[in-house]
């Protein structure tokens, strides 16, 4: 392989197979809004602080801003668009919005996201597990406990 | 920000890495799991000419045991050394560190090595392996060597890596049954960047304590062996004022950084809590072993 400034990748976004040439300096995120217009992964602060640009890359939830859209060649990307449609995390929805667990929705994708690894471990966490798992998503309205609230609901109701 | 413009290339082979590294050296990066190298590119604080991504070289991957040492991949993702039995069962301190290590979503993607080989102030992983005595294994096209854990960190992001080396793998001794572990740190919520925090790996027999390896990090610009506070405790029966002698010692180990986190007396402070913290949850589980 020769040294690129632009490179054509394969990967499978929210279930259909892409090919797409990208620069390799442009990060997943920019890519899924920009050139798929998934605009549902946000950006906030760019450098993987905020977790508004999380998304789920081969399973895990990664920092959209911290990983080059070449990284992802080969890779099953599933954003909040996906995540949505397939109903996996319907219920949480639900409860976000039982619970009003946000106000200017900004964070909503990417709390999402990550209490979506949180439900799939099926794992029994206490309160306070819930806010460490969802600590590298910041909130700036809600203060967070309607959150903690709506994700803990969903486990309940899940029997885990 | 975007990350400036730059070459990107994915070797297949150690080899094919060595011999980028030896043509571009310092203008070249290598991404790992690149969770400290993008922000650094998406705030332009580096611009290098080249980014070498190591992430699909399998050499450089797993976590394995022989000969009493744990070897653990530059590319193990935190994520996989923290749900690995092998670190549960053999690295109780590197297991009780993981999960201060960033934030899940970093975790599924940051490294072992990655973190290492930056050495950041504030990381939790090169305080442990300093305190666990481990060896990095760097590698280059003019050879392979191994270097201590205590002639590796050398200063703020320095290391004794030369800019055509790869990190390959640390190698750790495994726990030893007569040592007790204890990992302690402080940060505004767990996850974030250390302000404090202490790495301690101790041969305790009754209340005796010996060979007590206590490593601070966070306020200090490298993992520091804080040795004179080691020598106050070791060959000691341990008491609330070894405890202290140890902390007094820790003036002259420690020379805190002076940033927005606090000022170099409130960290040494911290230290302090955290060291007779550290001592006393040592004692408390040599005591249940």
């Amino acid at each position: 392989m020769s040294l690129e400034e632009e490179l054509t990748v394969r990967m499978t976004v929210n279930g259909e197979r892409i090919t797409r040439p990208v620069p390799v300096r442009q990060h997943l995120v920019d890519f899924l809004r920009t050139e798929l217009g998934l605009t549902g992964s946000h950006i906030g602060c760019e450098h993987g602080i905020c977790g508004a640009c999380s998304v789920r890359v081969d399973g895990a939830v990664v920092r959209g801003c911290l990983m080059l859209a070449v990284q992802a060649d080969g890779c099953d990307v599933v954003t909040i668009e996906g995540l949505t449609e397939t109903g996996e995390i319907a219920d949480l929805q639900a409860n976000f919005v039982e619970r009003n667990a946000l106000q200017c929705g900004y964070c909503t994708p990417g709390m999402l996201m990550t209490a979506a690894e949180l439900l799939r471990q099926g794992k029994r966490v206490s309160r306070d597990d819930v806010r460490i798992f969802l600590s590298g998503n910041y909130c700036r309205c809600t203060g967070y406990h309607a959150i903690v609230d709506a994700v803990e609901a969903t486990l309940k109701a899940r029997g885990v | 920000m975007k990350a400036p413009r730059f070459s990107y290339v994915r070797p297949e082979s150690l080899d094919h890495v060595f011999r980028l590294l030896a043509e571009h050296g310092d203008d070249a990066r290598i991404l790992a799991g690149g969770q400290s190298l993008m922000p650094v590119l998406n705030m332009r604080l580096a611009q290098p000419s080249l980014l070498i991504d190591i992430n699909r070289i399998d050499a450089l991957k797993g976590i394995s045991h022989h000969d009493g040492c744990v070897r653990i991949g530059a590319l193990a993702r935190h994520v996989e050394v923290m749900s690995s039995p092998l670190v549960a069962q053999r690295l109780p301190l590197i297991a009780e560190a993981m999960p201060h290590v960033a934030h899940v979503a970093v975790r599924n993607r940051g490294t072992f090595g990655g973190s290492i080989a930056l050495a950041d102030p504030s990381a939790e992983l090169p305080a442990c392996i300093l305190a666990l005595e481990a060896s990095l294994v760097v590698e280059s096209v003019r050879g392979r060597r191994t270097i201590a854990a205590e002639d590796f960190f050398l200063g703020l992001y320095e290391t004794a890596r030369a800019p055509d080396e790869l990190l390959l793998e640390v190698l750790i001794p495994e726990h030893k049954r007569d040592h007790v572990a204890v990992f302690m740190e402080l940060s505004r919520r767990q996850g974030d960047f250390a302000i404090a925090g202490l790495a301690c790996y101790a041969r305790c027999a009754g209340a005796l304590v010996s060979e007590a390896r206590l490593v601070y990090f966070g306020s200090e610009v490298k993992p520091t062996l804080a040795k004179r506070a080691m020598a106050a405790v070791n060959g000691k029966a341990w008491s609330a004022s070894v405890s202290e002698a140890a902390c007094a010692a820790l003036a002259d180990d420690l020379d805190p950084i002076d940033n927005s986190f606090g000022r170099p007396a409130t960290k040494l402070h911290l230290q302090r809590v955290l060291t007779r913290r550290a001592l006393s949850a040592a004692m408390e589980r040599a005591r249940l072993q």
